[in-house]
């Protein structure tokens, strides 16, 4: 067994690529007859036979171009997939149990254009990507997660059928390629007051509740401050979101050590996971406090990214 | 689509109900296409196809065999296309095309059907790329198409040229392989070679490797008739090889041999057709004690078979006693007038060959007119016709001829096979038709052997001098080609002829013995099939490793600017500094600024040259002073680099 996976490994260079771009060249194409293939081989030894029992000569000429067709069908498989070039690209984060999508840019570089090229990681269900002569496409790969983490979906299976489905050609291009996986997050209420809130001390909207006045509206704003009606006043002016007093002063702390100990560690990083969305939905100010790791409160997308980072990698 | 291509040219061969059942199923699976219906479900096409099968079983009185096999295959093509949902149904369709593009082969195998091959293999390509390809432009799918096929040709080149052919069949067939051939049989009643002579279709063709003999002395030689009954000349059992036979002796008095190579179409009877009188004979074959030329087995294919004859002969000089007294063998009672006729002419003429004279002349000068169109005869046919009628055609003079001589006492027995034979000018091919079908007679001398004797060349010597078609009146018919007015469209048709003689014998009859002949004439000596295997393996391994040259060379230049700014890239490494894939040329030339500052204005010049190359917005004129200063650039960086790798 443990040679077998030698051979294996020997045989498919398993192993992430140094050099990028990931180029597919003859000796990491692999190629082997499908189901179909075979029955085209049954076939035609069944037509072979039967021309020669009835000594047609035709049916010889038919069965000898029906023979070099699946040859000539091989090297068309093969030259799908030969000299393509692959880069990674970057993949969202995602939570887990929600399906993360690498992407991958293909490039073409050849004269030919490449027709459904299956990617697919482990065992998900494979994307068909096209790509015309000397062009370039990006794809993304979907890959199901279950853990929290940085993901490594280690090997992408880059396979291909075109032509005639008689084999089926494949790759293991292994480009590095990693997705960040937020824990699970867990809907439930934010902490009560006493242990989540400090300097307010009471739990409230304050902060959306009293309007001080219209800003510019910043990449950052939630849609549901803008000052719609201004905007439909005045359509050239750039948008403007509300302003509101108060809330700046409140800070609320989603604290690790705050939760009871009967929940386990990953439950309560959920837990926590779920308090920044909801936090960051309410447009609080809040900070994380994670053993070994503090994020001071503020809010916002990037702030909200960070915490849903030190989650997901909380050790 | 598939199944309408592979389907259609069976629609002739196959009864009637079966070929309406299918084309309407197959209309109904365009129609629900067209309007994007439902395909039916499965209770409702179990029980048709259920009953087609059965229909197909009663029809054929079984299951099994070549013919109700094809009409199953058809069938369930033509019914398959409702049940396709998935792509794995359409491989099954597109398989099933592929066989029965085989099974049309059973009935033609002219020029026609090898280009249909082609067109036919390229359409099911087609369907096959549409499957496993995704929608594309239908044009571009058969140029793809063509082209594999076209990639496929040289190893189908190689493999029908190289594969070790193997003599069919691998096990017993059925008899309805041989239904439906044509030719002589071995016994000759009224109106049987009528039938014959009126078909177009080809017998036998000649090619002569000596000169080839006046056409009066192209007698091919069938079966031979010693047995009368009245009405049906046939084979008796006398001329079968029997052991109070003696050896027959053939005396030549001429210097000529004919050396000559017949094709002989399946006819599936054991009798090869030589010229008069073969001395060599094909390997495999025997001279009956008739001078019929016999094989071991039926001719069911296509064959080949070399003789060598001699036109001037003396044969049997003495013959056996049996032989002698069947061919004067005569029904009694029968045609008295003309009993009566031979036997004034046996008192009146002592010489055999004076009363043979006498008949012919009879025949001459008598009103007796050639015709394809006799009128009908009675019981006793010969007298109707020497004495009522006299309207006949080759059977009937041979028939009268031979029952004259019998009835003065001379041993006379018909002959059946064909005279002449049309000469194709352009390769010298003498292509035989049925319609050259002839019966004639031979009669027996003391001391001078069997003698032919041709009544018919008596009363239209143009049959023998020029064919049939010069024999008959212009109102006899006759197939439309035989009867030709020459120029441009015979030379064309010659022509035509020639092509598809050479098509005969390169492809057709393609068979293990002349594949032996083609491969010493290629150069392999004694070839074997181990010999050939490897030599077919070689040959399609080269094949194939041009194919993938072809792969290989096909790859896109990049544009001159990026080949030479990835040589840069490939020396920076060298450097510690490898791009990264992202890294545009200026961020690159930056970061060099940072981490290597001695060659960073170096590569700062080439990145902005290469910037302006691919993105810069400069007019085109400067494109070459751009690139020039480019290949500058990299020049210089590579002396750089190598005064770099010395000081290490």
């Amino acid at each position: 067994m443990a040679l077998r996976q030698t051979f294996t490994q020997w045989l498919f260079r398993f192993g992430q690529d140094e050099h990028l771009p990931v180029v597919l060249t003859q000796r990491r194409i692999f190629i082997m007859p499908t189901g179909a293939g075979v029955l085209y081989a049954i076939v035609l030894i069944t037509m072979l036979i039967g021309a020669i029992n009835y000594n047609l000569s035709l049916g010889h000429a038919l069965v000898f171009l029906l023979a070099g067709l699946g040859l000539v069908a091989m090297v068309h498989t093969f030259r799908n997939l030969l000299g393509l070039c692959i880069t990674p690209g970057r993949a969202e984060p995602v939570f887990a149990g929600e399906t993360a999508h690498f992407t991958l840019h293909v490039e073409n570089p050849w004269r030919h254009a490449r027709r459904v090229l299956e990617l697919a990681i482990g065992k998900n269900p494979p994307v068909t990507l096209d790509i015309p002569a000397g062009e370039q496409a990006s794809i993304a790969i979907p890959c199901a997660t279950v853990r929290r983490g940085r993901l490594d979906p280690g090997r992408v299976t880059l396979a291909s059928r075109y032509p005639l489905g008689f084999f089926r050609a494949w790759s293991y291009p292994h480009p590095p390629l990693s997705c960040l996986v937020y824990p699970k997050p867990l809907n439930e209420p934010l902490p009560p007051a006493s242990s989540g809130w400090e300097a307010a001390g009471r739990r409230g909207r304050s902060g959306q509740e009293d309007f001080s006045g219209l800003r510019e509206r910043q990449p950052n704003d939630s849609p549901r401050h803008i000052a719609w009606k201004a905007a439909a006043r005045d359509i050239d002016r750039p948008l403007l979101v509300k302003q509101f007093d108060g809330g700046a002063a409140e800070e609320l702390w989603l604290d690790w050590a705050a939760i009871t100990h009967s929940r386990d560690s990953e439950m309560r990083l959920s837990l926590l996971t779920g308090w920044v969305l909801a936090a960051e939905r309410e447009q609080y100010r809040y900070g994380l406090r994670l053993p070994g790791c503090v994020i001071a409160p503020d809010c916002g997308p990037p702030h909200r990214d960070a915490c849903l980072e030190a989650l997901a990698l909380h050790v | 689509m598939v199944a309408v291509v592979t389907t259609l040219p069976h629609i002739e061969n196959l009864p009637g109900w079966l070929s309406l059942v299918c084309g309407m199923a197959l209309f109904a699976r365009a129609w629900l296409w067209l309007r994007n219906g439902r395909l039916p479900r499965w209770w409702l096409l179990a029980p048709l196809v259920l009953a087609g099968a059965a229909g197909i079983a009663w029809q054929y009185h079984s299951m099994f065999g070549r013919d109700p096999g094809i009409a199953l295959l058809v069938f369930f093509m033509a019914f398959k296309p409702m049940e396709m949902t998935t792509r794995r149904d359409g491989m099954v369709i597109i398989m099933l095309g592929f066989f029965l593009l085989l099974t049309h082969y059973f009935d033609t195998e002219g020029i026609a059907a090898g280009f249909w091959i082609l067109a036919s293999a390229t359409l099911l390509t087609a369907a096959l790329l549409r499957m496993y390809g995704g929608a594309q432009p239908i044009p571009g799918v058969f140029r793809y198409s063509a082209l594999l096929i076209a990639q496929a040709l040289p190893f189908a080149l190689i493999l029908f040229l190289l594969f070790p052919r193997v003599e069919g069949p691998l096990w017993g067939m059925p008899q309805d392989t041989y239904t439906g051939l044509s030719g002589l049989t071995e016994q000759m009643s009224p109106g049987s070679l009528n039938n014959l002579i009126l078909s177009h279709d080809i017998a036998f063709g000649v090619q002569f490797e000596t000169d080839m003999p006046g056409r009066s002395q192209l007698y091919w030689r069938g079966p031979v008739l010693d047995s009368y009954d009245g009405r049906t000349w046939r084979t008796s059992l006398t001329s079968n090889p029997h052991s109070g036979n003696k050896p027959v002796t053939i005396e030549t008095t001429g210097e000529a041999r004919i050396g000559y190579t017949i094709i002989l179409e399946a006819h599936n009877r054991r009798w090869l057709l030589a010229l008069d009188l073969p001395v060599e004979l094909p390997e495999g074959a025997t001279l009956t004690p008739t001078f019929v030329t016999r094989s071991r087995m039926p001719i069911r294919f296509r064959t080949r078979f070399t003789f060598r004859s001699v036109p001037d002969y003396v044969v049997n000089r003495e013959e056996a006693p049996h032989i002698l007294q069947q061919a004067v063998r005569l029904p009694l009672r029968l045609n008295p007038r003309t009993r009566e006729l031979a036997e004034s002419w046996q008192r009146e003429l002592t010489d055999p060959e004076q009363i043979s004279a006498a008949a012919l002349r009879f025949f001459r000068e008598e009103k007796f007119s050639y015709t394809l169109n006799p009128p009908q005869l009675g019981a006793n046919a010969v007298d109707e016709f020497l004495f009522d009628t006299r309207q006949g055609f080759c059977e009937h003079y041979a028939g009268a001829y031979v029952t004259l001589m019998r009835a003065a006492g001379i041993p006379a027995r018909v002959v059946i096979g064909y005279q002449g034979g049309e000469l194709n000018p352009v390769d010298g091919y003498l292509k035989v038709r049925q319609s050259d079908a002839h019966a004639w007679s031979e009669i027996w001398l003391e001391g001078k052997g069997w003698k032919r004797v041709d009544p018919t060349a008596s009363i239209a010597p143009s049959r023998i001098e020029q064919g049939i078609e010069a024999a008959l009146p212009e109102s006899d018919s006759l197939p439309a080609l035989t009867r030709f007015d020459g120029g441009w469209l015979l030379r064309l048709r010659y022509r035509w002829e020639a092509v598809n003689n050479t098509w005969d014998l390169w492809v057709l009859g393609y068979n293990p013995e002349r594949q032996l002949e083609t491969l010493s004439l290629l150069g392999m000596e004694d070839p074997d099939w181990r010999s050939m295997v490897s030599a077919m393996m070689l040959a399609s391994g080269i094949a194939l490793f041009l194919i993938v040259c072809w792969t290989f060379f096909r790859r896109t230049k990049f544009a001159p600017e990026v080949r030479i700014w990835r040589r840069l890239c490939a020396r920076l490494e060298r450097f510690g500094i490898r791009r990264a894939p992202w890294e545009g040329p200026l961020d690159l030339a930056a970061r060099v600024a940072r981490e290597r500052p001695d060659i960073a204005p170096l590569i700062n010049r080439a990145a902005s040259h290469f910037a302006e190359l691919r993105y810069g917005t400069g007019p085109l004129e400067h494109s070459r002073e751009h690139l020039h200063a480019l290949r500058d650039c990299v020049k210089e960086f590579a002396s750089l680099n190598l005064h770099h790798s010395l000081r290490h």
